[in-house]
């Protein structure tokens, strides 16, 4: 009987020290599973080795791509074009969509109403919409497509995400701050530069990277305003195909590989400032 | 004169993403309609004639893509729902410490473009690939089984898109809920189930609410997914306007069929944001 008892004892015990391991976890974990099933197809495909172009059955394992990443010259071109672009966007959308964040978080003004309609259609409106309309106005001002009109197209899908997420942290920030700023003799410039501002910054920082990730990865606007142009994503939907060679496998896991580390980072950060 | 500046301040800080919103977003849409009335063609140019009679032409040639697109989006939304839901739950309950870590490792797949990663979902599940090759070879499938091609893999390709825009949402509004309210549904003898029908869940509606705006518009005019994972029998509304725009030069018609599939979801979302309120949907969308 005291046997019994001590057995389920230890086994409650040594239950309690194991961490438990639950249905959601087990659904989360197959969930995370599914999501990263074909990036692991993609990372295993850089490393596959194969003769010609055609990247589809494993032939074996492979350094070599990596070091021929670079030898498709308008590749790396698609590959630059994607990243000034994400850049340009990053600053242009970062600054107008900042200053309207202000706007919208600090005042009651005429026109907020209609501002926040706005932007909430240019969130919610579909990537064919935009880019078909945006390709209308721009086929009516008889503009020449490229790099212009696609950074033109990118700023305006991102300058709403970067309001909304500077709005949301003017909204809640202490106002008191500003006052004491200004109590202590500080003019609105002042106060702004060395208190708004520094208090904002990761909110701004944040809308930043949004509106670069959500430049870098656009294809179906992009695909309209571009013209001739190519972008990374345009050049594998136009190699698919004559069959995509394994250095966009090479490059997609490069920049996954960027993602991880900049991810990584950002856990380190946040657990040396808690 | 501070004064004045002051009342002037909101809408000189507005102005730069006003003038460009209204230049590339509210003009365009409206350029859209105009476009759509023209006749004529790529070679010979485009004159304005008020040609209404394209939209019965356009919306009887297309219904069924459009339904599809409708039903394939929905059918991803709700799919995004039940996966998206419990994955959301248990790291707002049970992540503990490791919450943004668990959210970090739900974004990580989305650093890789959205093309490259349908396209390696292509050669996961080609009819030989590595999936569907091992079920065949151990016979747990038979040999002429497929999921390329089909409405299914559409569907779940859909939902793989855009399960994020569903879960974060969810959490976020998950992650706000006061345990102590889900404490004292206990101690009032609450079973778990009950607890979640009626303290949680009604909670976390609004981040539902916004997940499925946030899911469904973009999953119902996709064309990605349909063109690399659909083949020839699932392609949806987005597939035949950007055929229509970017290979036959049909802008009129292409523009007609854009204005149809914009005013249907126009509809829907602001009948449902009426609903809901704008305000509170923007809100959880910013988390």
């Amino acid at each position: 009987m005291s046997a019994t008892a001590t057995k389920a004892e230890a086994t409650v015990s040594r239950r309690q020290r194991r961490p438990r391991i639950t249905l959601g976890k087990v659904f989360t974990w197959a969930v995370l599973v599914w999501l990263f099933l074909p990036i692991a197809g993609m990372i295993a495909f850089s490393f596959n080795d194969i003769s010609g172009r055609h990247n589809v059955t494993w032939q074996g394992f492979t350094l070599k791509w990596y070091g021929k990443a670079f030898v498709y010259p308008d590749l790396n071109q698609a590959l630059f074009n994607t990243l000034l672009i994400g850049f340009a966007t990053m600053l242009i959308a970062g600054i107008t969509g900042t200053l309207l964040g202000l706007a919208m978080g600090r005042y009651r003004f005429r026109g907020q109403q209609a501002s926040n309609l706005v932007m909430f259609a240019a969130i919610s409106a579909p990537e064919v919409v935009i880019g078909a309309s945006l390709l209308s106005l721009f086929i009516a001002l008889n503009l020449t497509l490229g790099m212009t009109t696609v950074i033109i197209a990118h700023v305006m899908f991102s300058i709403s995400f970067v309001a909304i997420t500077v709005r949301a942290r003017v909204m809640t920030m202490d106002p008191s701050i500003e006052e004491a700023a200004r109590d202590l003799g500080a003019d609105s410039w002042t106060t702004f530069r060395l208190v708004t501002f520094p208090m904002l910054f990761p909110a701004i920082m944040a809308g930043g990277l949004l509106a670069f990730a959500l430049s870098v990865d656009d294809f179906i606007i992009t695909s309209f305003v571009s013209g001739d142009l190519t972008t990374f994503p345009l050049w594998i939907w136009g190699s698919t195909r004559v069959g995509i060679p394994p250095q966009v496998n090479v490059m997609g896991t490069l920049i996954f590989v960027v993602g991880v580390l900049l991810a990584i980072t950002n856990i380190i950060l946040a657990r040396r400032r808690s | 004169m501070t004064r004045l500046l002051n009342r002037a301040a909101p809408y000189l800080l507005a102005l730069p993403a006003w003038i460009w919103l209204g230049l590339f977003f509210v003009v365009p849409i409206v350029g859209l309609l105009w476009m759509s009335l023209m006749t004529g063609n790529i070679i010979v140019g485009f004159q304005q004639t008020f040609n209404v009679g394209i939209y019965p032409e356009v919306i009887t040639t297309y219904w069924e893509h459009i339904l599809r697109s409708l039903g394939y989006g929905l059918a991803a939304t709700l799919l995004c729902i039940a996966i998206g839901y419990p994955v959301a739950y248990w790291i707002a309950f049970h992540g503990g410490a490791h919450k943004s870590t668990y959210l970090l490792l739900l974004l990580l797949p989305f650093f890789v473009t959205q093309v490259l990663r349908t396209i390696s979902w292509k050669f996961l599940l080609a009819d030989d690939g590595l999936i569907l090759g091992t079920l065949k070879a151990i016979h747990l499938l038979p040999q002429d089984a497929r999921v390329l091609s089909t409405s299914i893999a559409v569907i779940f390709g859909l939902a793989y898109t855009f399960l994020p825009f569903m879960v974060l949402p969810i959490y976020a509004v998950l992650e706000q809920v006061d345990h102590r309210v889900v404490e004292a549904a206990y101690d009032l003898y609450a079973s778990r189930f009950h607890a979640f029908v009626h303290v949680i869940l009604p909670m976390s509606l609004p981040g539902v609410f916004a997940g499925v705006l946030l899911v469904f518009v973009p999953s119902s005019a996709d064309y990605v997914t349909a063109w690399v994972l659909g083949g020839t029998h699932n392609t949806m509304i987005g597939n035949v306007i950007q055929s229509q725009y970017l290979v036959n030069n049909a802008y009129p018609t292409a523009a007609a069929i854009t204005f149809v599939l914009m005013s249907v979801l126009l509809i829907g979302i602001f009948s449902y944001a009426k609903a809901l309120g704008t305000e509170r949907v923007m809100e959880v969308q910013a988390g």
